[in-house]
């Protein structure tokens, strides 16, 4: 298992990327910043097993929150509006 | 590069959803059953990831992919994945595929 580099609080932003291959990161996320929200623990990596190939070390996942007026443009709901999404390791930059 | 894959829409423009249930086909009950013993959640005996199939799903052509249900872009993913993993051979299913419309003309 690869080790947990970001803890809950940690500020973090999403890589802005876009490989082929099967990638679970939405693309409407990709290089935007959120907070660690929690840890949810380290799981094989799901890139690695559409391929047929193990994903191991398995890869730690967080839930990371935004904020919603952060995310789209002209967001016109309460600035208080959060939306999690759950991201692999290797897609989290400082 | 491709910048956005066609099934990532998350935030496109769409029109309204549906928000009603429906009955399922008896052929979609099957595809479910064969998707979940092919992924060993019954049965014990794993033969592929759910990971290849939203891989196989996600590479289906962008005009496929908006006109095919649920179930049909299962069942054309789950088999594009036994043939990757050498479970069946093209040559086989494209046989299988011409006795089954025979079958069916009769």
């Amino acid at each position: 298992m690869a080790d947990a580099r970001y803890r809950t609080g940690d500020s973090v932003r999403v890589r802005k990327a876009a490989p082929l291959g099967h990638v679970r990161t939405p693309f409407y996320i990709r290089g935007h910043a959120g907070v660690v929200e929690r840890v949810c623990g380290a799981f094989p990596n799901p890139e690695e097993l559409a391929q047929q190939r193990d994903g191991l070390p398995a890869q730690p996942l967080y839930r990371v929150r935004f904020r919603q007026k952060d995310v789209w443009p002209g967001y016109r709901g309460s600035a208080a509006d959060v939306i999690e999404i759950e991201i692999f390791q290797h897609w989290i930059e400082e | 590069m491709i910048e956005r894959s066609h099934h990532d829409m998350g935030g496109q423009k769409a029109g309204k959803v549906k928000r009603t249930e429906h009955a399922y086909d008896d052929w979609e009950l099957r595809v479910d059953a064969m998707m979940m013993l092919l992924v060993g959640v019954v049965g014990g005996s794993k033969r592929m990831t759910v990971d290849e199939l939203r891989k196989n799903i996600e590479s289906l052509p962008p005009a496929d992919y908006d006109k095919l249900g649920y179930y049909d872009r299962w069942v054309i993913s789950l088999t594009q994945t036994m043939i990757q993993r050498g479970v069946i051979t093209t040559d086989e299913l494209a046989r299988k595929l011409a006795d089954v419309e025979k079958r069916g003309r009769r």
